[in-house]
């Protein structure tokens, strides 16, 4: 079995190994393994590529910046999300505009421990990756599995843009794979996680799962709802988005970030531009609370969509217009 | 008005034994204290991250006790004893650590993410160097509001000086001449990062030049030390004498958190006379002195204990946030709120 955060390290040990342009760049990340110990031994089996940086995160985006304009491939790891604020500058100013004003790439991977676990409270639980995806010139992924954790890091080293790589830290320890994957699907690409037909779940990362087991729970009333995973929220795959909600006729977007605007408004937003028709009921939406995240468990698990409020939400959708009959 | 009030100097006899024992007292409860909060988070009544001032303590509470009521102190997360120095409750500690509704931070924000801004404590947030120029900016503001006479204080350890804010946040302090006073727990480390890892001055007071502020250093195992360098930095300040950079040698005797065993530690540092225990290199000097006898610390650490345990237990009794009483707002501005449509 490999966990989440295993993948996560196996995809650096990879990358490291395929490619003598890879480095790693973060706070503790040396001898250390790093705070979650995704870069265990690799600087170990890898000597002088995985250095500890100072806790300067607008030095260590701005150097990979430089780094990769001399035909390096970075990989940057925040120690947790929350810090990249303090690099966003060289992120969405630097990194993000070096192609479109230059012609010249700018092939770093940022690494973001993302999303809150219990009693982490408001600076080490933030999901930011509307933050960075509301900047052209920037990808943004979001795996929600331990096989995307492996092979969509392989492929953010690989790809010649900046890519945020956000991580969910409470996926961590305990989603589990049998093995690495040997084939992925293109980046870019959402996934049907689960197929229905009564509405669908668009959604992502840690939400993935709080989704399907809204979906398991609604099944047991009859109900089938689809669940999409976007995989990575930028590029959207808005094609497969409107595929499904052709399909279903009914749309929920799930995410974890704080409400206003975000992941979740922008699947609402392309829908409702460009599917209206599809629509049997008004597209909903359900996010986190407009607040920073708490500390307390209490109130974190309120704070944040949880299967249980999913169903609540999915079951008002379903009310909608007549499709109660269930 | 805020107004501090000028004291006669408890740093020369008679009353250098009593501020030395003062200051021993609230070292020890500091040190009891998070052990409590390390047994609370090992038997599960504390979620999240433990964070100690082991070995910290004669520096922390130097700090605490060079200020007065009217000052402004913005702790870090080592700085147990300082904050009970200046005036923070066990309660407020406790109760932070356990999310209570009833203290400052109503479960909101947890463990050493605590304070009452209005009452000069800040209330950190993890972002390190955030705190200097907020500091800074408070202390702008009282010569705005013509408020003399005061200072404003903030810890930080050698990895936050490697940080834009700390360089940004003493560059205007120095620009403005604020009475701001910089105290860098140089323990060797940040988190597992050795000093040659994240700055390459030979000492870090070597800063203070380039800012073209004043200096000082200091070894921080020794309370005396702490005291007498702390209470002139802060004095200076207080004076016009401008921003103070205060550099601390000693090591951590903790991990970074509790989840964490330290183990990159070099064994010589912990050998060295870095590695000594401040909390007994102080208890030893008391009894050497004869400031106190065996039978009076003894006392100490039974009152000590004692508060601890009222505080804990009161804090357990407390219910823990409820999410269907919790305000939902972000805002002063109430009717600006967008929490009841926005999720
Ligand atoms: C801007 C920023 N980056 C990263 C972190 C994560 N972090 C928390 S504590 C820490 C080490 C701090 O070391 P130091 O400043 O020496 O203080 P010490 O823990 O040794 O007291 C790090 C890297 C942070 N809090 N803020
Ligand atoms: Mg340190």
């Amino acid at each position: 079995m490999i966990t989440y955060l295993e993948a996560i390290r196996e995809a650096q040990a990879r990358a490291l190994a395929d490619d003598p342009r890879v480095y790693i760049y973060g706070q503790d990340v040396g001898s250390f393994g790093g705070a979650f110990k995704a870069t265990k031994n690799l600087a170990q089996e890898f000597p002088g590529r995985v250095l500890d940086a100072p806790i300067s995160e607008d030095a260590m985006v701005g150097s990979a910046i430089g780094a990769a304009i001399e035909g390096m491939r970075p990989i940057i790891e925040m120690q947790f999300a929350d810090f990249s604020t303090v690099g966003f500058n060289q992120i969405v100013n630097h990194a993000a505009t070096l192609h479109w004003r230059t012609n010249v790439p700018c092939p770093i991977t940022i690494r973001l421990p993302s999303g809150g676990t219990a009693g982490a409270g408001p600076f080490h639980s933030q999901s930011m990756e509307a933050l960075y995806a509301h900047y052209p010139g920037l990808i943004v992924m979001t795996p929600a599995t331990v096989e995307d954790a492996y092979s969509m890091l392989l492929d953010a080293v690989a790809i010649d843009d900046p890519v945020i790589f956000c991580e969910h830290k409470y996926l961590y320890y305990h989603l589990k794979a049998e093995a690495l994957p040997t084939e992925a699907m293109p980046t870019g690409k959402a996934r049907i996680a689960r197929a229905g037909r009564d509405a669908t779940i668009v959604t992502y990362s840690a939400m993935l799962h709080e989704s399907l087991a809204c979906a398991e729970e609604l099944a047991l009333e009859g109900w089938e709802i689809e669940v999409i995973d976007l995989r990575t929220i930028k590029p959207l795959d808005t094609d497969t988005v409107l595929a499904s909600v052709a399909r279903t006729g009914r749309l929920l977007a799930v995410g974890e970030a704080f409400p206003w605007g975000g992941v979740t408004a922008e699947v609402v937003a392309r829908v409702a531009t460009e599917g209206f028709g599809l629509l049997d009921a008004p597209p909903m939406r359900l996010n986190a609370k407009d607040t920073p995240v708490p500390y307390h468990p209490n109130l974190w698990g309120t704070h944040r969509p949880t299967a249980k409020t999913i169903s609540a939400r999915m079951r008002d959708l379903l009310r909608l217009l007549g499709k109660d009959e269930g | 008005m805020l107004q501090a009030t000028a004291a006669p100097s408890p740093l020369t006899n008679p009353a250098f034994s009593q501020t030395y024992f003062a200051a021993y007292r609230w070292m020890l409860l500091a040190r009891l204290l998070e052990e409590k909060i390390a047994s609370l988070y090992r038997g599960g009544k504390i979620t999240g991250g433990v964070f100690l001032g082991r070995g910290q303590e004669a520096l922390s509470v130097a700090v605490g006790l060079a200020l007065r009521a009217g000052d402004v102190f913005a702790p870090l997360i080592r700085d147990q004893a300082g904050r009970l120095a200046f005036g923070e409750s066990l309660l407020d500690c406790t109760r932070t650590y356990m999310g209570s509704r009833l203290g400052p931070m109503r479960g909101r924000d947890g463990n050493v993410h605590r304070g009452r801004p209005r009452e000069g404590m800040f209330a950190m947030i993890s972002h390190l160097g955030a705190m200097i120029p907020a500091v800074a900016g408070a202390l702008l503001a009282r010569r705005f509001r013509g408020i003399t006479g005061t200072v404003g204080a903030t810890c930080l350890g050698d990895g936050a000086t490697s940080t834009g804010a700390f360089h940004e946040g003493l560059n205007m302090a120095a620009v403005e001449k604020l009475p701001l006073v910089l105290v860098v727990a140089n323990n060797q480390y940040a988190y597992s990062t050795p000093n040659a890892r994240q700055f390459a001055c030979a000492d870090l007071v070597d800063k203070a030049a380039g800012y073209g502020v004043t200096g000082h250093r200091l070894d921080a195992t020794d309370l005396e030390t702490c005291l007498r360098v702390l209470h002139k930095a802060v004095a200076d300040a207080r004076d016009g004498g401008g921003p103070q950079l205060v550099v601390a040698s000693l090591l951590r005797l903790a991990g970074h958190g509790e989840h964490d065993d330290s183990h990159y530690i070099d064994e010589r540092l912990r050998e060295s006379r870095l590695g000594l225990d401040c909390l007994k290199v102080a208890e030893q000097r008391l009894l050497a002195e004869g400031w106190a006898d065996a039978a009076a610390l003894r006392g100490v650490e039974i009152n000590a204990q004692r508060q601890i345990d009222e505080a804990v237990a009161t804090t357990l009794r407390e219910a823990a946030p409820d999410p269907n009483e919790e305000d939902w707002c972000a805002l002063a501005t109430r009717h600006l709120s967008e929490a009841s449509h926005a999720e």
